[in-house]
């Protein structure tokens, strides 16, 4: 959040309508060298970077959120509109405003940018995707439009860098204006119709030729073949994550298992070797490992939102997701939550309704997410016979599809629920333009799959880590005396206890309990903790230690533990870095602490739920 | 004729918007997308399942989509 700028660089913020391509243009004049934070008290991206005038003066350029106008209708505008007055807390107002107009869409942009204009602020005008204009069959004509408007008007392409010189030089020469009152009179419908004479008189030709979206859309939007394609788009989107992702997973968990026994050999044995190799290596490698997951699946999100086709994703979603009182925009990041919450929760961003933001954000951990797939394995392995039923169809499979059913359902009942209490409102609209298709540009594709992947790492970094050095601790103090085991000894063992006489009623054992413990940082530490401590259990007993972790589940477990055990996995709150998102995303910790109690509650009804019917039904 | 009516494909202008049917902020949205009085305007796509909800709606160079009960507050005349 550190914001060192030198006193005196003069701001220069890019605003315009949402799809107007500034973020390109951003991207274009400041490159990589980006810094992203939130504005702070809301969560709303700020991102800024240095760009230098062509006359040698470096200026920091802040992307404001689009907006449609001053009069602010979602969090995203009203920080714009904000920024502007030079209202906001702490930021100080722009000096110079580049307005950024879509080129084919002018009509539409100069509503926006007549309000933007009557502020009498020092600015310039980005008439941007000159070339996708040109392509739908428009030319322009720049000089009438800046005799128009009374300001100098660019025309730029930001992916292929055109006119970056000339914006540049343009924003140096800014200065003071006196906006006559032929603009600042006006009202919007007044300004609409002013933007429409001022459109066709900058128009030079303009042929009829049938759009290409217009095409694409007939059948990406067809009621029947559009969600069929949906349908397979997202099938290879989950193909690559859990197929693509595994070489490079493998090879992360080889590499923090080589340097887990690299610096065990290294260093002589102590305790502060073991926090090392036990406690931070293998933690916060436990989480490095999602990292392709993360990146496979933000570039399909990143290529689906820079193409435009993420907006018809909504669209064809909407009707379904309003079924639950939700929209369309929430699909998305429902969707990615069964790669990993974390990534759901961040997408959730799009959505601009905040109630139907905070809904998506605390329904998004029922979505199956990769972390639990290892728990899963090891349990239906362990205890679902490997036959068929109603002819070929697995039940092990069947088992693994009805748990992540399961989570949909709770989170579709819990979304209907939450709609009609807690995040209660006018049933949420869906508004939203369906911007045109582009091809997505590999610079900024890579831009933005670095920033998240960032993200992601300098949480493992702090949060993850520090998690992780606190279970260490707790599991390995105090020392256990001779002949005691460890676990037993160790504060983690007396909390199991404790908790062991909590999760009795749902049928869990003391094991079960204690493997709770660490898999607070990550699901998937379930299964090593379970193994660990059968493992420390087994003690000499070669033919105890010789068993694999099924075999000792299946001596230790009955089937309707497992099964409560499985039920308990589908709503536990079981991630500490969701729980760190959804704080750092709402704000506060009022929402990730409901979100706890409530998947908690859920997890151990349905525990005891599973459990209690599969030992009436003598399983 | 309210715009949720209006078949797919045909040209119509907005005559009247009943604002007070509509919440505030979207209200302001569809303004500012310029789904108001005197806009020209047609019906481009309607959702799964029936096609009732959402609908697509083009006016000038963008399509925007909408929910039903948004283009229901909405009175078009056909051109």
């Amino acid at each position: 959040m550190s914001r060192q700028r030198p006193e005196g660089n003069r701001r220069v913020a890019l605003v315009g309508n949402p799809n107007a391509g500034k973020s390109a243009l951003f991207n274009a004049l400041t490159g990589a060298r980006q810094k992203i934070a939130n504005y702070p008290g809301v969560t709303v991206e700020r991102k800024s970077g240095r760009f230098v005038l062509p006359t040698g003066e470096p200026v920091e350029m802040t992307d404001l959120p689009g907006a449609y106008g001053l009069d602010p209708t979602s969090p995203d505008e009203e920080v714009t509109a904000k920024v502007i007055a030079g209202h906001f807390p702490g930021e100080a107002a722009p000096d110079v405003l580049v307005v950024v107009l879509d080129a084919s869409n002018l009509e539409q942009h100069l509503v926006f940018a007549q309000e933007l204009l009557a502020l009498g602020k020092p600015t310039v005008v980005a008439l941007n995707m000159v070339d996708l204009a040109e392509r739908d069959g428009l030319v322009l004509d720049a000089a009438v439009l800046a005799e128009e408007l009374g300001v100098p008007v660019i025309p730029t392409v930001a992916v292929r860098r055109r006119g970056l010189a000339e914006l540049g030089e343009a924003i140096a020469n800014a200065g003071e204006r006196h906006p006559g009152p032929g603009l600042t009179a006006l009202g919007q419908t007044e300004r609409r119709v002013a933007a429409h004479a001022m459109a066709d008189a900058a128009i030079l030709s303009e042929s009829k030729r049938h759009r290409l979206h217009a095409k694409l859309d007939q059948l990406l939007l067809n009621p029947w073949v559009g969600p069929v394609i949906l349908l397979a788009i997202l099938f290879v989107v989950f193909q690559a994550v859990f197929a693509w992702a595994t070489p490079f997973a493998d090879a992360l968990d080889a590499g923090v298992s080589a340097l887990h026994d690299g610096v065990k050999a290294a260093l002589p044995p102590s305790l502060l070797r073991d926090l090392l190799t036990d406690g931070v290596i293998a933690g916060v490698g436990s989480v490095i490992v999602f990292l392709p997951q993360i990146v496979i699946l933000f570039a399909f999100i990143l290529a689906m939102e820079a193409s435009g086709y993420m907006a018809r994703a909504a669209f064809l979603m909407d009707r379904m997701m309003a079924s639950v009182g939700l929209s369309g925009r929430s699909f998305i990041p429902l969707l990615s939550s069964f790669a990993c919450a974390i990534p759901g929760i961040m997408a959730t961003r799009s959505i601009t309704d905040p109630k139907d933001r905070l809904t998506t954000i605390l329904i998004a951990p029922l979505m199956t997410c990769s972390a639990r797939l290892p728990v899963y394995a090891v349990i239906i392995a362990a205890f679902i016979p490997h036959t068929s039923v109603w002819g070929g169809i697995g039940l092990q499979g069947l088992v693994l599809f009805t748990l992540y059913v399961v989570g949909v359902v709770g989170a579709m009942a819990v979304a209907l629920a939450l709609r009609s209490s807690m995040t209660k409102g006018a049933a949420s609209g869906f508004i939203m333009e369906l911007p045109k298709y582009q091809m997505p540009r590999l610079k900024d594709m890579a831009i933005g799959l670095w920033q998240r992947a960032w993200i992601f790492l300098r949480r493992a970094g702090t949060i993850i880590f520090m998690v992780t050095v606190v279970l260490w601790v707790m599991l390995n103090f105090p020392k256990a005396g001779p002949g005691e085991s460890q676990v037993d000894a160790s504060i983690a063992g007396k909390v199991a206890n404790g908790l062991a006489f909590v999760v009795e009623p749902i049928g869990f054992n003391r094991d079960m309990a204690l493997a709770l413990i660490p898999a607070m940082a990550a699901r998937e530490v379930a299964v090593s903790s379970l193994a660990t401590t059968y493992a420390v259990d087994a003690g000499d007993n070669e033919d105890e230690q010789a068993l694999e972790l099924g075999d000792q589940l299946k001596r230790r477990w009955t089937l309707p533990m497992a099964l409560a055990f499985l039920a308990w996995f589908v709503f536990a709150p079981q991630c500490m870095s969701t729980i760190a998102v959804t704080r750092r995303e709402t704000n506060g910790w009022k929402w990730p602490t409901f979100m706890l109690a409530y998947l908690f509650g859920l997890a151990y009804i349905a525990a005891g739920a599973t459990y209690w019917v599969a030992v009436a039904a003598g399983l | 004729m309210t715009l949720d009516m209006l078949p797919i494909g045909r040209f119509a202008r907005i005559v009247a918007v009943h604002w007070p049917a509509l919440v505030q902020e979207e209200a302001r949205r569809l303004r500012a997308l310029g789904l108001e009085e005197g806009a020209r305007i047609a019906v481009s796509h309607r959702g799964i399942l029936g096609g009732r909800d959402p609908i697509a709606i083009t006016v000038g160079r963008m399509t925007v989509a909408v929910r039903r009960a948004h283009a229901a507050a909405m009175e078009v005349e056909e051109l």
